[in-house]
């Protein structure tokens, strides 16, 4: 049963049905995040099913990213913010005190908003990662671009221009590059922030294709504004509101029949 | 956005509304002018059933419009969805009444014969049937829309009823058969005209529910099938 802050439990018109805790990758229970005293996110307890896609929408300020960077603990690096409650990965507390960040970073990639390569070439920002991560073999190097560059569908298109620096790539090879980068660690999970939001309709489409494919191995949480968006890519979606988790469910329900009413009102563009 | 989408929602709303009154009134006239012997009247029905065409191709258009243009969600979608459905459903209802109307015609020109039972009580029941529905529709009323489902089956008993009576009144005037073969299709067509009307029912309730009730009569047939969904659309 789900747990909200006490001013949704009374407009909750009965308990939303989470995934199992064992079918999840990642499980928050009462899952805080503070920005000095604000509370972006308010004890919200969400399952995040393994290897299914589950976009979380929400307007503005509502604590989506916030969320979704409390799970590789990139709010880390954000002064002042802090979490509370448990966010457990793979069966293990994120903020417990014996976790290693890097290694974490390691197993839940992340892709942003903007394309963010490296003013290096299409190899070397593929290869950054697992170089930091010890690997060094040439030929291993190689095999280790050439599958990530194929998984994020881009090997096709890059594969003469390997040591042609990667910021004379289109918006979505970019984008695809960074999906790349982060595959080539061989992370268990991808965290992807409104990872189309910078591309045009060609692109975006090219990216929503690769979600797709993506789904099969990895994990993937989506935050997206652009709800039809979340319609076509995910398997689940969550609805935040002003840090409160109000609905959770499959995609194919919340965007048909939701359950509450904030949730239609604001798919429906009604408010937010 | 939503606004634009909002406004040409109502806009169908409005125009669908129109249409349910315009349906309505030809099925008024259509067993008026059976039970009156009204050729004039008759006349008229099968005049409007242009208009009643040109209605429906045009609201499928908007709806298409709009789907094509805001991909609406959720209570938005299942209006569209709803109205799509229940626009073909107020058409052959159009149709129905034209076709009563032609027996109406019929029965003027060629002499009367008597009803073999209360032909009005069937007539008043799907004319019920499908006011309700339409009454249903405007306030999004899943009860009402229900109440519609579960009426079907008394019209079809009075149908059921209707050929039996007809089998004996041709026997006993066989020389009033033909009238009487065409107040046998006048009863039939109302009868169809009530299962259009649970059609129309049955769109409401998944407009206001989100749930699909077709092809499960024993549920509502009591009157106590439950769905009084959370997600309570009022808005509109």
């Amino acid at each position: 049963m789900i747990k909200l802050s006490a001013e949704d439990i009374t407009q909750q018109s009965g308990p939303l049905e989470l995934p199992p805790q064992d079918s999840c990758h990642v499980y928050s229970r009462d899952f805080s995040v503070f920005y000095g005293d604000n509370e972006a996110v308010k004890k919200v307890t969400l399952g995040v099913p393994r290897a299914q896609v589950t976009a979380i929408i929400g307007p503005s300020g509502c604590g989506k990213s916030t969320y979704l960077r409390a799970v590789n603990r990139m709010n880390d690096l954000i002064p002042r913010c802090r979490a509370e409650g448990e966010l457990i990965f793979d069966g293990e507390n994120v903020y417990g005190p014996r976790v290693d960040v890097v290694a974490l970073r390691r197993r839940i990639g992340m892709v942003f908003q903007k394309p963010n390569p490296f003013p290096k070439s299409v190899f070397d920002n593929v290869a950054y990662g697992p170089r930091i991560h010890g690997v060094s073999g040439r030929n291993e190097l190689a095999g280790i671009v050439e599958r990530s560059l194929t998984r994020a569908a881009l090997w096709d298109e890059v594969r003469d221009r390997l040591s042609a620096n990667a910021l004379g790539l289109s918006g979505g090879q970019q984008q695809r590059l960074c999906i790349a980068r982060a595959l080539a660690v061989d992370p268990e999970m991808l965290l992807m922030d409104e990872p189309t939001s910078a591309l045009d309709p060609k692109a975006t489409s090219r990216i929503e294709d690769l979600i797709g494919e993506l789904r099969e191995q990895y994990t993937i949480v989506i935050v997206t504004h652009n709800m039809q968006q979340a319609a076509r890519v995910s398997d689940f979606t969550a609805f935040l509101y002003e840090g409160a988790l109000i609905e959770f469910g499959p995609t194919q329900q919340i965007f048909t029949k939701p359950r509450q009413k904030r949730t239609e009102d604001y798919i429906t563009g009604r408010f937010g | 956005m939503p606004k634009h989408l909002h406004r040409q929602m109502d806009k169908l709303k409005r125009e669908v509304l129109s249409l349910g009154a315009v349906v309505e009134d030809g099925v008024r006239k259509a067993v008026q002018a059976l039970e009156g012997r009204d050729a004039a009247l008759a006349e008229d029905v099968i005049k409007r059933d242009v208009d009643v065409d040109q209605a429906e191709v045009n609201l499928e258009e908007e709806c298409l419009k709009i789907l094509a243009l805001y991909q609406p969600v959720a209570i938005d979608l299942r209006f569209i969805v709803a109205v799509l459905k229940l626009n073909s459903d107020l058409e052959r209802i159009g149709d129905l009444a034209v076709n009563i109307a032609e027996r109406a015609l019929y029965i003027s020109e060629h002499g009367a014969a008597q009803f073999p039972l209360d032909f009005g009580k069937m007539a008043r029941e799907a004319q019920q049937m499908l006011k309700m529905s339409l009454d249903a529709l405007v306030n999004m009323d899943a009860r009402l829309a229900r109440e519609v489902c579960a009426a079907d089956d008394a019209v079809d008993a009075i149908n059921r009823q209707m050929y039996i009576q007809v089998q004996e009144s041709i026997r006993k005037t066989p020389e009033h058969m033909e009238g009487l073969i065409h107040l046998l299709s006048a009863s039939r067509h109302l009868e169809r005209i009530a299962d259009h009307a649970t059609n129309i029912a049955e769109d409401v309730v998944y407009m206001v529910e989100g749930e699909i009730i077709r092809h499960r009569a024993e549920d509502y047939r009591d009157g106590t099938a439950g769905g009084e969904g959370a997600g309570d659309p009022g808005q509109g």
